[in-house]
Parts: structure tokens; sequence; C-alpha cells
């Protein structure tokens, strides 16, 4: 497979700031690849420049074979892009908004916006000024997907949209990889990246720490588990159930984190202990960070 | 009550923090303006005999009036602030406006508002905060002014008459904006209500202060801000009374303005947002196209205003027949208007100046949306498409300079349809449209520096504005003020063909073409160059 995106060693600072400090990121032609950060990491720094929208200080690689800054506009013809905060024009609606985004970008599947169109139950005669967050991320969102591209680069585009509309979102993704579309999409929330796709790349600080398919991130994706329990186990026993980690025990209360595989198990055998309450919270981006990071607080 | 003004006095603060140079910086130019030009003419002009026996004399003529406002008095005082009073009256409003503007529909079309709203800031503070600082700097621009007239040994009931000029005016203009500012939903929408009350205000006191005293049009002129400023008559009626006209607008505009708030939603103006087309029509294909329907409202309210603008000169060529013709005059008049020919060509001459001034702010704030897109993050949208820089530049500098030039077109073409019906001494329509567009390079100019700086620098865009500025206060008082000529000559209004009445150069027009040429192309080369998002 070749790559369809692939750089390496960028640098760019603004002024003092360094948003990106030697970043690599490889994108698989045909993948959904996730790329995991936490706020201010250097998502959106890194999107503009495979964009050639900014320069990199440093750093070299190519985005469908072209170099971005260089080769920009030939570059745009052959991808989507919706950026992370979506603004509109205030006097078109959303329908012209899509219309003229398609136009620029050299024609729209007419077949598709309709049904996507439909699919978000986007209203296409309301002006810029009127949509909310979601409604004008749906516009864009619509815009691009509806586009003929082999690339989509998507920068945190479910932030604004409802459970409802992040599934369907989800769902015409997977429709477009398996049309042979590759997308770059951008998040700071783990779930929806491991829904969504095949590959992440995690930034932190302006560099990549982590990158590989979902199965190699396994590791990251723990549930935390708290339990009040009519007959705790003793940490001894805790630590042996198969996939606990960080297990800790107070008196009636059990803390432990569990892999994803084993969490069914876990429950399961909590309920033998007489479980009085239970809470599983799948980890933060930042309780990742935390545990890579910083050893545990026994 | 007190909920609803929750927080005021936060948003105050912040609102000084955002302003700090723009208002104090804009208080000490209108100073300099009023106090600098009235101690240059009192210079030339020390004493009543040498103003009255000098030019004072023909200042009651209804063309000049027409464009200053009534002469107060035969006195030197009086003479050494005729063209300020108005001129200033019209830039402390503008500043008025600005301020308001900026700290409410702005903030709230941006959606920093809601960011405030949801703490504890009362539905009233951003409003009360905003005409809270632009009264203030109102007050301080024409308080300092008085006092500063004061202080150069001039009258002093006149010198407080001088500042009750621009106070009222000032202070009806926040009135009004405090209302604009509810009715339009978005920044682009309260500046036409706000310009367009403005050039209202201005173009019924021109035609009202240039009719026969008694008539009906000449008493409309109290309905006219600017006209008030005129007809207190600084240095001589010294009508201090007028100020409360001023007072009482900013009251009714603040209770209007807070009834209306009261009444509409966060975010919307009292005009609900209408719902368009699904589809966009043919113009939106490109990025020339996309420019030109975005500039939509600009192009309608301009092409309106300058054919009013048109009619209105044309009709005042009437009473300028009324002039003996006086070689003193003539003098006076080419100091204003720097032209040659006969009373209707200078006087033509002149307010084509100062409609071009205008008309090139119409150009400088297109020209900026290169950058203001940049910032909001639409720019950032067109550049991933296959549009390409060079072409994105480009539209956002040929619709100001197309534009522009059609601007001058209408003007050109209204006014020479309109003066000969009026008089047989005016300039024919194709001597109209010929002076007209003679305007333009120095129009362009202004645009390229727009697009220079946005295109290379776009933190200083905004300098644009200061350059439109004061090439036009030099234009107006630098001969009068004799500035030495390498500050008369950095202004390309100076290097304008005197038309219509003189003859065509086409030497210094094509300079100004090529400084326009190079700038275009200096700030292309550079935002093909810099980052853009
Ligand atoms: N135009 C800019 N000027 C200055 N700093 C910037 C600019 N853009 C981004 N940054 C800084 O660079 C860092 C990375 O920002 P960004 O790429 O937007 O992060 P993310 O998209 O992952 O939230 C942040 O510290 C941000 O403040
Ligand atoms: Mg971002």
């Amino acid at each position: 497979m070749t790559d369809v995106i692939s750089v390496f060693g960028l640098h760019k600072a603004f002024g003092n700031t360094v948003a990106l400090d030697g970043l690599d990121l490889t994108v698989r032609e045909g993948e959904v690849h996730g790329f995991l950060g936490p706020n201010g990491s250097g998502k959106s720094t890194t999107i503009r420049i495979l964009l050639g929208l900014l320069r990199a200080d440093r750093g070299t690689g190519t985005v469908l074979g072209r170099d971005p800054w260089r080769e920009a506009t030939e570059l745009h013809r052959s991808l989507a892009y919706v950026p992370g905060d979506v603004v509109l024009w205030p006097t078109l609606t959303g329908g012209e908004v899509i219309d003229l985004l398609g136009r620029l970008r050299g024609g729209i599947d007419e077949a598709r916006r309709r049904r996507l169109v439909q699919r978000f139950e986007l209203d296409e005669t309301k002006k810029g000024k009127a949509y909310s967050k979601g409604n004008r991320q749906k516009v864009a969102l619509v815009a691009a997907l509806a586009s003929d591209v082999p690339l989509l680069v998507l920068d945190e585009p479910t932030a604004g949209l409802d459970p409802l509309m992040e599934e369907i979102f989800q769902a015409e993704l997977m429709a477009l990889r398996d049309a042979g579309r590759t997308t770059l999409l951008s998040s700071h929330i783990l779930s929806e990246v491991e829904k969504a796709c095949d590959r992440v790349s995690i930034v932190r600080a302006g560099r990549i720490v982590d990158s590989g398919s979902l199965a190699d991130l396994r590791h990251l994706s723990r549930t935390r588990v708290h339990a009040l329990l009519r007959s705790a186990p003793t940490l001894a026993e805790l630590e042996a159930w198969p996939g606990t980690h960080d297990a800790r025990v107070d008196g009636a209360e059990v803390w432990c984190s569990v892999d994803a595989e084993h969490l069914g198990d876990l429950v399961a055998t909590l309920g033998s202990h007489g479980v009085e309450t239970l809470t599983c919270q799948p980890p933060t981006l930042e309780e990742l960070f935390l545990a890579r990071y910083q050893p545990q607080p026994a | 009550m007190t909920t609803r003004l929750a927080g005021a006095p936060d948003l105050l603060r912040l609102a000084w923090r955002r302003d700090r140079i723009l208002v104090p910086a804009s208080v000490i130019g209108l100073v300099v303006l009023s106090v600098g030009s009235a101690q240059t003419t009192l210079e030339l002009y020390p004493d009543d005999e040498s103003a009255a026996a000098g030019l004072a004399g023909i200042l009651t003529n209804p063309s000049i009036i027409a464009m200053y406002g009534p002469l107060a008095s035969q006195t030197a005082d009086a003479l050494a602030v005729f063209k300020t009073v108005m001129m200033g009256a019209f830039l402390v409003a503008v500043l008025g406006f600005v301020v308001v503007r900026r700290h409410t529909r702005t903030e709230e079309d941006e959606g920093r508002l809601e960011l405030l709203g949801s703490g504890v800031v009362g539905r009233w503070s951003p409003l009360a905060a905003a005409v809270t600082l632009a009264t203030v700097a109102v007050v301080a621009a024409s308080a300092l002014s008085a006092a500063g007239l004061a202080a150069l040994g001039m009258d002093v009931p006149g010198s407080v008459a001088f500042g009750v000029a621009w106070l009222a005016a000032g202070l009806a203009t926040v009135g009004v904006t405090a209302v604009a500012v509810q009715l339009a939903s978005t920044t682009r929408g309260a500046a036409g209500l706000g310009f367009g009350f403005l050039a209202a205000a201005y173009a019924l006191r021109a035609l009202a202060d240039s009719a026969d005293d008694g008539s009906v049009l000449h008493a409309l002129g109290w309905l006219s801000p600017l006209g008030w400023a005129g007809r207190v008559e600084a240095y001589g009626a010294n009508r201090q009374w007028v100020l409360l006209l001023g007072l009482a607008t900013l009251v009714a505009g603040v209770v209007v303005g807070v009834a209306v708030l009261e009444r509409r939603d966060l975010g919307a103006g009292l005009i609900p947002a209408r719902t368009g087309p699904a589809r966009a029509g043919r113009i939106l294909s490109g990025p020339l196209g996309l420019v030109t329907r975005m500039a939509r409202g600009t192009i309608v309210g301009w092409t309106l205003g300058l054919t009013l603008g048109g009619v209105v000169v044309g009709s005042l060529l009437g009473s300028v027949a009324d002039l003996a013709d006086d070689p003193v005059v003539s003098d006076f008049l080419e100091q204003l208007g720097g032209s040659a020919g006969t009373v209707e060509d200078i006087f033509v001459s002149t307010e084509l100046g100062f409609i071009s001034a205008a008309v090139a702010a119409a150009g400088v704030a297109l020209a900026l949306r290169l950058v203001g897109s940049e910032r909001s993050g639409l720019g950032e949208v067109v550049l991933s498409t296959p549009t390409s820089r060079l072409r994105w530049y480009a539209a956002n500098v040929a619709v100001p300079l197309a534009l522009t030039t059609f601007l001058m077109v209408v003007l050109g073409v209204v006014l020479g349809v309109v003066g000969p019906a009026v008089t047989e001494l005016a300039p024919s329509l194709g001597e109209s449209v010929g002076a007209s567009l003679a305007k333009l390079p120095a129009v362009w100019v202004l645009i390229a520096v727009a697009a220079a700086l946005g295109g290379a620098v776009p933190r200083f865009a905004p300098f644009a504005w200061a350059v439109l500025l004061v090439t036009f206060l030099v234009g107006e008082l630098g001969p009068s003020m004799q500035l030495p000529s390498w500050i008369l000559d950095a202004s390309p209004f100076t290097h304008l063909s005197q038309l219509p009445g003189g003859t065509f150069e086409v030497v210094p027009s094509l300079a100004l073409v090529a400084v326009t040429a190079v700038l275009v192309v200096l700030g292309g080369v550079a935002y093909l160059h810099r980052d853009v998002a």
C-alpha cells in the first residue's frame, strides 16, 4: 500500500510557542487514520501544514505525492477539508455554501449530496448566521463528504454533533472507506477515534508519542472500574483476575482498570461479590497520558 | 434593573483595555485637528479685519456652506474653525459609532458576547458599557478641543460652543448607533445603517444649509445632527442649547435600543433572519463571484448613495452661479479644491474630491476583507480548495478596484445629467464623467495600500484606514495650513489633474496607476509566501 500522507520531522513555532516539535505522520491509502491529541497539542497546525496553508519551519514530506507548500493548488484538487471551527458566510444559505464549495473543488456528487442532506436532517435554506455550531459543521461535512476526492481531512469534525448525528457521520465515513477513500480525522476524544479509525497516531506537545493499529493501541483503551461490594476480594485476588491493572482495595471499595476484552468477565466476577454500586469509565485522553508518563500512585 | 446591568463596570474596563490605543489616539488626533488648524489659520489672519477683508466675505456662498456649513460670523475666530466644525463633527460622530459597534454588535457577531453573557453579565451591560465608553471618548474630544481653542486666546463662549457643536453630533450618533446595533444582525449591517445615517445627515444639512433662510428645506436641517453642528454657530450666535438636542437623542437612542434589546434573541437582530435559496446561483462558482456576491450589499448601498450624491451636487450647482465672478472667490475656492476654471468647475472638482475620499473608504473596506476572511477562518476554507492564493488575492483586489471605478462613473453620469439640467454653466456630461474618472488613480492607490498591507502584514492592515484619513485631512487642510510640500506630495490626491476646467495631465495619473500596480504586486508576492491561517 502506498502512503497518502508521509511527513517527517515537522517543526513549527509561532513566536515563542513551539506548536510542532519534530512530528512524523504516515497515513496509508484507504484507511481512516485517527489523529488523536489533547487541545493545543498541534493537530490543527499539522493539518494546516499538510494543506499548505502554513509553512513548516523544518521537516519534509508529501501529501498525495506532492509538496503541500509548493503544489498546494494541484494538491487541493484531490482533497476536501473540514476545519475545526467551521464558519460560514453569514449571508449565504447552507445549500449555497455546499454548492459553492463543491464548485470550487471542481464538482460534487449530486446524488450523495441529496442523501447526506437528508440523513443529516439539514435545513439548506437557513443563512449562515442562523445555524448552530453543529449545523454549521454538518454543512461543511456534507460539502466535503459529497465531493469526489480521494482524501478527506477532517479536523475534529464531530465536536458539535449530537450522538445520533455522530453515528450517521461514522457510518458515512465507513462507506467512504469501503469505496477506497482515505481519511485523516483529528480528535481529542479517544472513544470517537476508536469507533471510526483503522490506525491512530497520538500527538502530544507537537510530537507523535504513539502510532499504530487499534489492536496495537488496545493497551490504551482500558476502562476504569470502581465498585462498592458486599464482600470485597483481597488485593491479590483482584490483581489475579484476567485483564485487571492498577488495582486498589479499600474496605468494601475496589478500583481497577481493565482491558476492553476482559470487561465482561470482570463485571460478572464482581456480580458474584455482591455489587452495591458500579461505575465504569472509559479513560480520558489526559488519563492515558498520565498513565503512560507517570507511575500511578499506589 | 441592577441584574440587567450586572457586570457592566467590568465590561467597561474590558472595553477600555481593548481601546486604550484607539480612543486616546483618536481623541488626540481630533484635538490636533481642531486646535492645530485654528492656530495656523490665526497666524495667517491674526485679527478680524484681515479675516473680514480677506476671505470671510465669500463664506456666505451657498456652495461652500453646502460643504462646510454656515460661517458663524466674519471674525478671525470663526474663520479659524470654519472647516473643522463640520469635518470634526463628522469624525467625532464616526468615532462614537465605531466604539459603540465594536463592543456590541461586533462582539455578538463573533460569538464573544455569548461567552460573557453566560457569565454574570446582565442583558443591558454590553450596551451600557459601549455607550459609556463612546460618550467618554466623544466628550473628551470635544472638551479638550474647546479648552485648546480657548488656550489659543480665542473667544471663550465661542470655544465652548465649538465643543458643543462636536458633542451634539457625537452624542446623537452614539444614540443612533445604540439602536442600529440592535436592529442589524451583523457588524456589516450595523455599518450600513450607521454610515447610511451619517451620509443622509450630511446630505440633508448640505441641502438645507444652502437653501434660503426661512424656507421649509432650510428648517429641515434641524433634523440632522450634523446640521446642528453648523447651527450652533460657534464664535457667532453660540447656541449652546443645541447640546440639549444631542443629549435628548442620546437618551432616546439608548431607551429605544434597550427596548429592542429586550425583545430580541442574543445574536439576532430585530428583523428575523430570512431563509434563502437551497441551491447556489451561478455567481457562486469561483473566487471572483464569491467576493462579488459578498460585496452585494456594499455595491447596492453605495450605488444608491452616489446616485443621490450626484443629484445633490448637481442641484447645488444652481446656487453656485449666484456668486459674482470675484477673483478673491476663485482664489479661495482654488485653495479649497485645488482646481482651475469657472466657479462651477471648481465646485464640482471640490465635491468630487470629497466624494472620492468616501468611495476610497468603500474600496479600502472591501480590500481589507482579504484579511477579515483570514481572521474569521473563511479564507482557510476557500484556500483549501483548488483556488490558488493568487486567484483569491486577485479577486479581493479586483472587486474594490472595479467597484470604485463603477461608482465614480455613476457619480459622473448622474452629475453630468442633473447639473446641465439645473444650469447651463454646469460641466457637460462628458466633462463630469471625465472629472469623476480623473479622481480614480488616487482612490486606487489607497486600495492598493490596503491590499499590500493585507497581503504582506495582515496585523497592520487596519493602518490602511489611518493612511486614508491622513491623506484626506492633508488634502483638505494641508494647503490652508501651509504644510511643507513633501507632506502634500505624499498624498495621492495632490497629484490629480484639475478637472473639470483644467487639462488632464497624463504623467502624474500614470504614475499613480504605476504605484497602484507596484503595491498590488508587492502585496500579492508577499501573500504567496506567508502563512495564511
Ligand atoms: N496562529 C497561531 N499563532 C500563535 N500560536 C498558535 C497559532 N496556531 C496555533 N498556535 C499554538 O500552537 C499550539 C498548537 O495549536 P493547535 O495546532 O491549534 O492545537 P490543536 O489543534 O491540537 O488543539 C497551541 O499552543 C496554540 O496556542
Ligand atoms: Mg485544533
